[in-house]
């Protein structure tokens, strides 16, 4: 610990679900992160660990609704037609209050789509996917240094609320190389033991890991108890990180890769005297609409830059709430957006800029 | 003296909310009579399915899950592989095992999970009101099949033991109906087998049982018993298709 290696991004985020106490995998194969699972089949088994390539992504999903069930720190991670099976899975370990952590590496869609990267699972994130009202926090690293940090704390929020935690990313983040250090690492046995989970009613009252509420009075009691949960990771759960906004007269909305593209954007930018500055969204749920709101007060315009045909800018027009234009600029299918794409955006819409 | 007819500890004192007649009730008692038996109600995770009894997680004593429609051995294989130590089983209908999650079932048992699955064959999906299952006779009339099943069309009574009795993972499969009180102590020698073979770590045990549904045949109680002895037993052949030694 403390020093850094070179890692990969799919297999980093592994070793941090591992550092992080999680001992449980179920997933299926699916490109552009086998990586992970791959380092998960070959690490787990050494630390006492289950490995399990499951039959489909469903049952994967099921799988670690009962492992998470059962008291566990678990992980699945799948890309883009892959979370859309697991969506059954989701929507249950959301009802039924149960902690566990979703990687999706998003690739191009709709339908098979293409396996380039891609952001345009923004909406089945953060909007829900799976049928009821529920919220997943999800996080979006721009780094593989990120993306371990980020991981270990999935882990951390999933427990603390007892709700699922995905992390979204792309297969840039994914095969990116990239120096990582582990930060700390934690012996599952340390954990705090669930008294919810269900390990054998040994004198005590039976538990039930359950989403079923057949009395609507029940279920909406169930609903608003998990509406307050959700509004509480609104309070304490924003993250995001700002550049240059100090002067910025046009500031870039963006996260994942594409904020990390957006950066060498805006110094091609200020190299032509365009004053431009960045939030990223570190999660995109909950959102970080208080620094946009603020932002909305000082700058003149603001452009989001997706790999999607535009999902996030509908949260950040909520945001900005009409006070200022929002620009939009995205690349879809596995295109990536250039820097000078971004600057020929800023310059077109440069009649905004005073 | 000696107690010879108590109710199951593994039972809640909950009233089960099943038809009169339908013989869920019956297959219950017997899985918590075994747990009981076995001296595991401490050890033991149920997973409960999507069907007409949905609600046996409110009705075995145990720590239990509600799985979502068919996944009830996924959920299992998740809780046992956490518990290695511990009993998994799950109950399923037959609209949820040898339907929607013929997957489930047919992988937990080709990887030899260490879990036990009542499945309940009533030839027909009870909940959603009686429409045609995999496991609907030729010529059976349901909601869905309205001219009885046609074969041409809507394929065969799927045959679940027998298939899962060639898989290497399956440990041990039988059976078994509960139209009659032989035959209902019978089924429960088999689901005794099913637990033990778990504790033992054979590998994966289902116990199939032939169960009435008088409610979505349209027949009385006892005429549902008679249906199924004349009808379902000759399709669905009793015995046991497999046992590890
Ligand atoms: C994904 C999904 N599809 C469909 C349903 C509706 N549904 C509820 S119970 C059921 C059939 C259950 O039949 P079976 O498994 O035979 O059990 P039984 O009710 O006969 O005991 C269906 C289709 C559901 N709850 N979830
Ligand atoms: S509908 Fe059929 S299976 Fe369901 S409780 Fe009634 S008799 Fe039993």
């Amino acid at each position: 610990m403390g020093e850094k290696i070179l890692m990969k991004g799919n297999e980093a985020i592994a070793e941090a679900a591992i550092k992080a106490g999680c001992r449980y995998f179920f997933g299926y194969p699916i490109t552009p992160q086998n990586a992970l699972p791959e380092y998960m089949s070959r690490r787990l088994p050494e630390v006492g660990g289950v490995f399990l390539q499951a039959e489909s992504e469903v049952a994967a999903s099921n799988m670690v609704y009962g492992a998470a069930g059962a008291g566990a720190r678990v992980l699945t991670s799948s890309s883009s037609p892959g979370i859309s099976l697991k969506m059954e899975g989701i929507s249950y370990i959301a009802g039924a209050e149960l902690p566990a952590v979703i990687v999706n590496m998003m690739r191009g869609g709709p339908g098979l789509g293409g396996i380039q990267p891609s952001q345009s699972d923004y909406f089945q994130a953060t909007k829900g996917g799976g049928h009821g009202d529920y919220r997943l926090v999800v996080l979006a690293p721009s780094s593989v240094q990120e993306a371990v940090d980020l991981t270990m704390e999935a882990f951390e929020i999933a427990d603390r609320y007892r709700n699922p935690v995905m992390i979204v990313g792309d297969g840039i983040i994914g095969q990116m190389m990239e120096p990582v250090e582990f930060k700390k690492e934690i012996d599952p046995a340390d954990l705090p033991k669930k008294d919810w989970a269900t390990d054998g009613a040994k004198g005590r009252e039976k538990n039930v890991i359950n989403s079923l509420f057949l009395d609507p009075r029940e279920l909406e009691k169930h609903n608003l108890k998990l509406k307050a949960k959700y509004d509480k990771m609104k309070e304490k759960e924003v993250r995001y990180e700002t550049y240059k906004m100090d002067d910025a007269e046009l500031v870039i909305v963006a996260y994942g890769t594409t904020a990390r593209i957006a950066l060498s954007a805006i110094e091609l930018a200020r190299e032509k005297g365009i004053k431009v500055g960045l939030i990223r969204p570190i999660s995109l749920f909950p959102f970080p609409e208080k620094i946009i709101a603020e932002a909305a007060g000082k700058v003149n315009s603001f452009l989001v830059v997706e790999m999607s045909a535009g999902q996030m800018v509908e949260d950040v027009r909520l945001a900005v709430n009409g006070k200022k234009e929002v620009y939009f600029y995205g690349r879809t299918g596995g295109m990536v957006p250039s820097p000078e794409e971004i600057v020929e955006e800023i310059v077109k819409i440069g009649g905004a800029i005073k | 003296m000696k107690l010879v007819a108590g109710y199951p500890d593994s039972l809640t004192e909950k009233p089960f909310h099943y038809c009169p007649g339908c013989t869920h009730g019956i297959i219950h008692r017997l899985v918590a009579e075994v747990i009981d038996e076995l001296g595991i109600r401490e050890e033991t995770i149920g997973v409960a399915p999507v069907g007409c009894s949905v609600l046996a997680y409110e009705y075995f004593d145990v720590d239990m899950f509600e799985a979502s429609h068919g996944r009830a051995p996924a959920v299992a294989t998740g809780v046992k592989r956490v518990h290695p130590d511990k009993i998994v089983f799950t109950y399923q209908g037959d609209g949820d095992l040898a339907s929607i999650g013929t997957a489930e079932i047919i992988h937990a048992a080709n990887r030899g999970e260490k879990i036990t699955t009542i499945f309940v064959n009533n030839a027909i999906y009870g909940m959603t009101g009686g429409q045609m299952a995999p496991t609907t006779l030729v010529g059976q009339k349901t909601t869905t099949s309205p001219f009885g099943r046609d074969t041409n069309t809507a394929g065969h009574p799927i045959k679940i033991s027998e298939m899962l009795s060639v898989l290497d993972g399956s440990a041990y499969i039988a059976r078994v109906s509960v139209h009659d009180p032989k035959h209902i102590r019978q089924a429960k020698k088999a689901i005794k087998k099913a637990f033990q073979v778990q504790i033992e770590g054979k590998g994966f045990a289902l116990v199939e049982v032939l169960s009435a549904c008088p409610t979505n045949w349209g027949m009385a109680p006892v005429e549902a018993v008679k249906w199924l002895a004349d009808n379902m037993v000759p399709t669905y052949p009793l015995g046991e298709f497999k046992e590890v030694e």
